[in-house]
C-alpha cells in the first residue's frame, strides 16, 4: 500500500474521462521514485494541522470554520463547517464526505481526498475527528 | 460504481450547464447569460479586468500601477526586436496585414492547410521561419514573450474576433471546450470548476476570475515583472491542481486557447497588464 502520496505532484493521477488511460502511468510512478517529504510529519500530524496545511487538506481554501479563530483567509467555495455533530451525528457519514464528496454530489468541486489518495486513511481519520468537533 | 464511471458522471454533470455540442455562438450567449445572472452588477466590458472587476479596492490599486507600469522597459525591448530587420531586410511588420496593426483579435485561427490552430505567438514564429530565422521556443518568455509584449500592443483596442468557420475549426473548438470542462489531476478539478462554477468566489484569499474576458490582455506581468503568456498561465493552473501540464504550443493548449479566446469575442484587447 502506497503511503504518503499526498505530495506526488503532477503525476497525472487523473481519474477523469481522459485520465483513465493514465492509471497505468500512475501505478508505474508509484513504483519509482516518489517525492514524499510529507511522510515525516504524517504519523503525528493532528487533524487540525492536516486540515489547515496547504499541501495536505487545505480545507480553508474552500471552507470557513467560524468556531476557529485562527481559520483566517478562508475561501467561499464550500459551506462553512460548523455544528458538525448536529448535522452529522454519525461520524462515519462525515468521513465519507471527506473521503469522496463526489459520491454525494458528482459535480462537486471538493477533491475526493480518500479516493484520490490526497490524504492517507489515517490522515482522513484525524481530519474527521477535528471536523466533527467544529 | 467504479471510479472512472463516477468521474465521468462528474464531468458530465459539470457539462450539464452547456450542451455538449452546441454551436459556438450559442455557447457564448449562454455563458454570458450565466455570468450576467450570477453577477448582475458586473458589466460585461469589465470582465477584461479579471478578478479586479470583483473588488473595488483591488481595482483602484491596479489602476494606480497601470499609470506607470513597472514593465515598460520590457515592452521597449520588444519594440526593438519588432523593429529590427531580419538579415534579408524585411521586418515582422511585413508578415502581417496592416503592418501588424489590429490583427491580434483574429487569433487564434484554424489553419485548414496545417490542420491546426495557430495562435499569435505561432504566427510570430512563422514569420521568423519565412524570413530565414530559427523559430523561438514557444515557452521562452525572454525572447518570444518579450517580442509578444510589444507586437500585441499594436492591436490594443481591437475587439476579439475569433472565428470558428470550418469543420476542422469546429472540431478544434470542441476539443478546447472539452478540455475546459474535463476534470484532471489528483485534485480532480476542471478549468471550469474554478473559472466557471466558482468564478467570482474566493479560493482561500484569492478571487477566481471568470473565463469570459480571460484571453484579452496578454502577456501579463505577474508581480509587476514576471512575464506570462496565456499558455504559460495554463501551465501554472494545471500544476496548481496537480495535473500533468501540457507543453506550451501543444495542440491541446492551442485548442484550449482557441475556445477561451472565442469566449472573449467582442471584448477589447489590451496587451501588457499587471497581475498579482
Ligand atoms: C476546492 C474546494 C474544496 C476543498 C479544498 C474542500 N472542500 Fe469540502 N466542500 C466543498 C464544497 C463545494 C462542498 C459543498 C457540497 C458539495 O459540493 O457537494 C463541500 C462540502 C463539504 C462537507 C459537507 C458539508 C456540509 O455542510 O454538509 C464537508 C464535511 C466537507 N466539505 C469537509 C471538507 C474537509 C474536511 C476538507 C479538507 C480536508 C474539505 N472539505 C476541502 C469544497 C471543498
Ligand atoms: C483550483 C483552481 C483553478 C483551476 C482548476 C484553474 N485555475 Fe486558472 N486561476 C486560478 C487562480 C486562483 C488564478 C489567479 C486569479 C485569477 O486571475 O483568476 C487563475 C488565473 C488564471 C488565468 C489568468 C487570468 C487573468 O486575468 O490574469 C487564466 C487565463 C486561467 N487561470 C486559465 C485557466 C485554465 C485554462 C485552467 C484549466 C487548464 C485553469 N485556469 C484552471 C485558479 C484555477
Amino acid at each position: 500500500m502506497l503511503k504518503c502520496t499526498s505530495l506526488i505532484l503532477a503525476m497525472g493521477l487523473a481519474l477523469s474521462a481522459a485520465g483513465a488511460a493514465h492509471a497505468d502511468a500512475a501505478a508505474a510512478a508509484s513504483k519509482t521514485g516518489v517525492k514524499d517529504s510529507g511522510c515525516l510529519l504524517e504519523k503525528n500530524m493532528p487533524g487540525k494541522l492536516i486540515a489547515f496545511d496547504r499541501s495536505k487538506g487545505n480545507c480553508l481554501a474552500c471552507h470557513a470554520m467560524p468556531s476557529q479563530p485562527d481559520a483566517v483567509a478562508a475561501g467561499t467555495i464550500g459551506p462553512a463547517l460548523i455544528n458538525m455533530k448536529l448535522r452529522y451525528p454519525d461520524k462515519a457519514v462525515l468521513r465519507e464526505h471527506i473521503y469522496d464528496e463526489m459520491r454525494f454530489n458528482p459535480s462537486t468541486a471538493m477533491p475526493p481526498f480518500g479516493l484520490n489518495k490526497i490524504l492517507t486513511p489515517h490522515e482522513i481519520d484525524e481530519v474527521t475527528d477535528f471536523i466533527y468537533g467544529l | 460504481m467504479n471510479k472512472v464511471l463516477l468521474a465521468l458522471l462528474g464531468a458530465a454533470s459539470l457539462l450539464g450547464a452547456l450542451p455538449a455540442h452546441a454551436a459556438p455562438a450559442q455557447d457564448l450567449s449562454q455563458m454570458r447569460a450565466y455570468f450576467q445572472h450570477k453577477y448582475p452588477n458586473v458589466k460585461l466590458k469589465n470582465y477584461v479586468y479579471g478578478v479586479y472587476a470583483f473588488d473595488a479596492d483591488a481595482m483602484s490599486q491596479y489602476k494606480n500601477i497601470m499609470e506607470f507600469p513597472p514593465f515598460d522597459n520590457v515592452v521597449d525591448k520588444g519594440k526593438k526586436m519588432w523593429d529590427t530587420p531580419f538579415p534579408n531586410g524585411k521586418t515582422y511588420a511585413s508578415c502581417f496585414p496592416n503592418g501588424g496593426k489590429d490583427v491580434v483579435g483574429n487569433y487564434p485561427y484554424y489553419d485548414p492547410k496545417l490542420k491546426q490552430v495557430v495562435d499569435f505567438e505561432m504566427a510570430l514564429n512563422q514569420c521568423r521561419v519565412k524570413n530565414g530565422q530559427k523559430p523561438y521556443k514557444l515557452g521562452d518568455m525572454k525572447t518570444l514573450g518579450v517580442l509578444d509584449s510589444y507586437a500585441r500592443t499594436l492591436s490594443d483596442g481591437m475587439l476579439m474576433n475569433v472565428k470558428v468557420d470550418s469543420p476542422g475549426a469546429r472540431a478544434a473548438y470542441q476539443k478546447g471546450k472539452d478540455f475546459f470542462f474535463r476534470r484532471e489531476g489528483q485534485m480532480n478539478f476542471a478549468c471550469a470548476t474554478c473559472h466557471y462554477l466558482y468564478a467570482g468566489q474566493r479560493l482561500r484569499s484569492q478571487t477566481l476570475s471568470p473565463f469570459i474576458g480571460q484571453a484579452t490582455h496578454w502577456p501579463v506581468f505577474r508581480g509587476g515583472d514576471k512575464l506570462f503568456t496565456l499558455q504559460k498561465r495554463f501551465v501554472g493552473c494545471q500544476k496548481k491542481v496537480r495535473a500533468a501540464p501540457y507543453k506550451i504550443g501543444s495542440a491541446q493548449y492551442a485548442d484550449l486557447e482557441y475556445f477561451l479566446s472565442y469566449m472573449s469575442n467582442g471584448l477589447p484587447l489590451k496587451a501588457d497588464v499587471f497581475r498579482q
